[in-house]
């Protein structure tokens, strides 16, 4: 058995696995990060729209600071996110975006004059200030104040990932490519590394570290159609499952993104509403507005995809064969305009539609894109449960998204947890011994090996590949935009008889090396607990809080659901308990977020921490707005990111 | 719908006795199949264990380049409409380690050109830039243009397209002088015309390149190569001066 050493290991090689390992060799630690794939190939590279940070540099985002980003992320969450992590995340965002333009990602600039933009349909014309000329601009996303989303064209994810990876390679970080990690090494209280298994040549070894990360992204691949790369399998999480110490949390919260094309569910930017486009239906009807005449197709995320639903089930949508669509059409936007701040969609277009969106509109129906839940782990990025091992990015549940997560507020995440949770690795690593257990290591591994070996000695069994198909569609039918209870309790049962089945994958091909089949049948099974807590967690649910939406549940239920799902593997099935979310820390008590008709039961103690809010407020006139802040809601941050923010022309 | 031929090449290195060869597979046709559709469905009903790699299958990774029917392209985003035949030929890219069938490490090979050309800002100052204040302004087209070249996804198109390459083992090929371009315009990357030189100036770099421009042709992100590396070569001459 061959076994590596490492201070840090880093389970992921995307924008949060990096920057984790970038903080960690900036400290002079160790430091080894595993990927599937080329760092510069992860899902990061994906993302397309932008990064909210509040620079507040351009017109449409003069205004905004960190205390109006913080209150678009609670209410877009449904008051499900962790305020006190929201606020370090809303701190850190502008410096997070600056540094990567110290490294090299060329963010698109104010350009000082006047300017033709599109709102709600109309064309408007605004002046860029000379003083703002040249600094960073940003477009505007569903869900938030002010025009706060930072982008290259339609690339930001590509863009910043260059940038993050070409960091990691000048500061000499070991990437492992073409590696998967399998399972954690821990003793019921510590985790010490996990164990690896090469996906080349096969080889299954350990690496012991003293702090260990998981930055393997989302899951979505469980539903049968996702904007997510192929490889967003949630291995990553399910490691951390699979220990039966720590928990996932709140997996029931599964974001639908509005305007995936039809059929291949890749995805078109939300910048396309962003920068005006807007949706229409079988009637070349603009409908967003019937519904949400403020906010229109730039309602949050979820609200929209929803709405989108509903439209159809009216009998609204156009027919294909491959089920009923909208429009989404950004031909108002402009031939140049599209050439240049929205070619990855054009591209998508012509490669995979076969037209031109600059003339004709885009087939696009809402499909699955996020996880908002994963590993549920403290403000320090670590795990609960675990000692020494942390999760960042998709992967986990900081619990910045709560409910439902806002455009560009994702590969925000990535970067700003990897620069906060960096630290605190650090500082773990700084602060504590890894004792090398030997025997511990040793039994992880023969434990990996023995499934191994399993599935390539049973001769007669069920195809890996078809149950998976299978799992992806219950989730699609039965866990989807909108639940209700009959579906949801035969999604579980149907989940929990594929699980058994999984216990008895059979492959035919039967090399060690490099082996598609293999990696399937080692894969499904973690796949599939994923699953179960999703759907276990959703039918649990009885309310409708953001992403999820109970049919049977209509109304937002803080008296009985303001608390996060926290989900166990015990005893070889999912254990569900609940954490519940403190009002009387909340910055922002629970209110409404002025979608719809507003349906709360409310929280007996939100009246209350609402009037102590109003109090303190009312005391804290003299003071800053930091220190105002403080006096409601104290948070930590790592030292090195408290200096306040610069923005142009204004003072505080 | 067509009944489409697809021939395979197959080998697997790691396999005692294996040998390169070409399998043949039929398969429906059906509206809207990419070649990412089709291999999958191959995969799933004929061959379990055909290796080939796909990320985003959506054209945006650079992970799934391979040769189909001659050309070098991105296979996700491929269409097999697109072809008047229905026989369908797939290669593994050509100048990269073969992991097995049509799969190629195009990673190891990024990483260590990246680590070669110095891929990253170089400025000593950088960690003395504070973040907390007004980034460094930048002109609003010069940040379009610096995007325009970064928009390379190390798919390796032309580098198995390109006959310098062929060659030249250390030729450093389009990828690599498109990477330079992008930190040669970039005004953060302090990096002198004679510090480009070193890495640029020689056989292996500009003036090795025979202009043949198959890099051009197969680009799946249309960057405009040959306007890049003859703007280059202007200004790897004038560094000399
Ligand atoms: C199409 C699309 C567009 C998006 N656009 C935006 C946007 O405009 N703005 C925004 O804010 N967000 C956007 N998002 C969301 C955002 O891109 C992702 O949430 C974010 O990039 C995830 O980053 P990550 O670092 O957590 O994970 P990833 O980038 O997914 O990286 C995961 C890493 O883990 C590795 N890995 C996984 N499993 C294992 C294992 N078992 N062993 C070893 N390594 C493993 C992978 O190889 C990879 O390197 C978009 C998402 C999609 C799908
Ligand atoms: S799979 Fe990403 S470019 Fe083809």
């Amino acid at each position: 058995m061959r076994i590596e050493y490492t201070d840090s290991l880093i389970i992921g090689g995307g924008l949060a696995g990096l920057r984790t390992a970038i903080a960690c060799k900036k400290a002079k630690l160790n430091v080894l990060v595993l990927s599937l794939v080329p760092a510069k190939r992860s899902h990061s590279a994906a993302a397309q729209g932008g990064m909210q940070a509040s620079l507040a540099s351009s017109f449409k985002g003069q205004g905004d600071n960190e205390d109006v980003h913080f209150a678009d992320t609670v209410r877009g969450s449904d008051w499900g996110c962790d305020q006190k992590v929201a606020r370090m995340f809303c701190h850190v965002a502008p410096k997070a975006v600056r540094e990567l333009s110290v490294w090299g990602v060329p963010w698109n600039r104010v350009n000082k004059g006047k300017r033709d933009v599109i709102v709600n349909a109309q064309t408007e014309t605004i002046t860029e200030a000379n003083e703002s000329h040249g600094l960073i601009t940003a477009r505007d996303f569903g869900g938030t104040k002010k025009w706060r989303t930072c982008y290259t064209s339609d690339g930001t994810g590509h863009s910043m990932l260059n940038a993050m990876d070409n960091k990691a390679i000048e500061l000499e970080i070991p990437v492992l490519e073409r590696q998967q990690a399998l399972k954690l090494i821990h003793d019921g209280k510590r985790c010490t590394g996990a164990i690896v298994r090469d996906l080349i040549t096969g080889e299954v070894f350990a690496i012991v570290a003293n702090a260990t990360t998981i930055a393997t992204g989302g899951f979505g691949r469980i539903y049968e159609i996702s904007t997510n790369a192929v490889i967003c399998d949630g291995v990553g999480a399910a490691m951390a499952l699979e220990t039966g110490e720590t928990p996932l949390a709140n997996m029931e919260a599964i974001q639908f993104h509005p305007t995936a094309i039809v059929p291949a569910g890749i995805l078109t930017t939300e910048g396309c509403r962003g920068d005006g486009g807007v949706l229409r239906d079988a009637d070349g009807h603009r409908f967003m507005p019937d519904y949400e005449p403020e906010k229109a197709e730039l309602a949050s995320r979820d609200v929209v995809s929803r709405r989108m639903t509903e439209h159809i089930r009216k009998g609204k949508g156009v027919k294909s064969e491959y089920g009923d669509h909208l429009w989404l059409d950004i031909t108002l936007l402009g031939r140049e305009h599209i050439n240049k701040n929205l070619r990855e969609v054009k591209d998508i277009c012509e490669h995979f539609l076969g037209i031109d969106p600059a003339v004709d509109y885009i087939p696009v129906r809402p499909t699955q894109h996020y996880s908002m839940g994963g590993i549920r782990t403290d403000f320090r990025g670590e795990s609960v449960g675990l000692k020494g091992l942390f999760a960042v990015g998709e992967a986990a549940c900081w619990d910045l998204h709560g409910f439902n997560r806002l455009g560009g507020n994702s590969v925000a995440e990535t970067v700003v947890a990897g620069m906060i949770v960096g630290q605190y690795v650090v500082e773990h690593c700084q602060q504590s011994n890894v004792d090398i257990n030997a025997s511990l290591v040793k039994h992880f591994y023969a434990t990996q090996c023995t499934e191994i070996d399993q599935l390539l000695e049973r001769k007669t069994g069920t195809d890996a590949l078809s149950i998976k198909t299978r799992m992806q569609h219950i989730m699609s039918e039965k866990v989807g935009i909108f639940r209700t209870n009959g579906p949801l309790t035969e999604a579980i049962e149907e989940l929990k008889a594929l699980y058994e089945e999984s216990k008895e994958i059979a492959i035919s091909n039967k090399v060690r090396h490099a082996n598609p089949e293999l990696e399937e049948a080692l894969r499904v099974p973690k796949m599939l607990k994923l699953a179960i807590c999703a759907a276990q967690g959703a039918l649990n649910r009885t309310e409708s809080r953001g992403a999820h939406c109970r049919e049977d549940f209509p109304e937002r239920n803080d008296k009985e659901w303001l608390k996060r799902s926290l989900y166990y593997w015990k005893k070889d099935s999912v254990d569900v308990s609940y954490e519940p979310l403190n009002i009387d820390e909340m910055e922002m008590p629970p209110g409404s977020r002025g979608y719809g008709k507003s349906q709360i039961v409310e929280h007996p103690q939100t009246q209350t921490r609402l009037e102590t809010v109003d109090l303190v407020n009312a005391s804290a006139e003299d003071l800053s707005r930091s220190e105002r802040q403080h006096k409601l809601m104290p948070f930590e941050i790592p030292e090195i990111y408290q200096e306040k923010n610069q923005r142009i022309g204004v003072e505080d | 719908m067509r009944k489409l031929v697809f021939h395979i090449f197959r080998y697997d290195p790691q396999l005692e006795g294996d040998k390169p060869r070409m399998q043949r597979f039929e398969l429906n046709e059906t509206e809207g199949m990419s070649i990412f559709i089709a291999l999958n469905k191959i995969r799933a009903e004929q061959a379990p264990d055909l290796k080939f790699d796909f990320v985003c299958r959506a054209g945006i990774c650079g992970s799934c380049a391979m040769v189909i029917n001659g050309m070098p392209t991105l296979a996700c985003r491929t269409l097999t409409s697109t072809f008047d035949t229905p026989e369908i030929t797939l290669h593994p890219l050509p100048g990269f380690e073969l992991i097995g069938d049509l799969s190629v490490n195009t990673g190891k090979f990024m990483r260590a050109l990246s680590e070669r050309v110095g891929s990253w800002i170089h400025d000593e100052n950088a960690n003395n830039i504070s973040i907390d204040k007004l980034e460094e302004r930048m002109e609003p087209a010069l940040a379009e243009q610096i995007y325009e070249l970064d928009r390379c996804i190390e798919c390796g198109c032309c580098v198995s397209a390109c006959a310098t390459k062929a060659m030249k083992e250390d030729f450093i090929g389009a990828v690599g002088m498109i990477k330079l371009g992008k930190f040669e315009l970039d005004p953060r990357d302090k990096r002198t015309s004679k510090d480009f030189y070193q890495v640029l100036g020689n056989e292996d770099g500009v003036f090795g390149c025979m202009t043949l421009l198959g890099c051009q042709d197969s680009c799946p992100k249309d960057l405009n190569h040959q306007t890049q590396i003859a703007y280059l070569r202007r200004k790897m001459l004038m560094a000399l001066n």
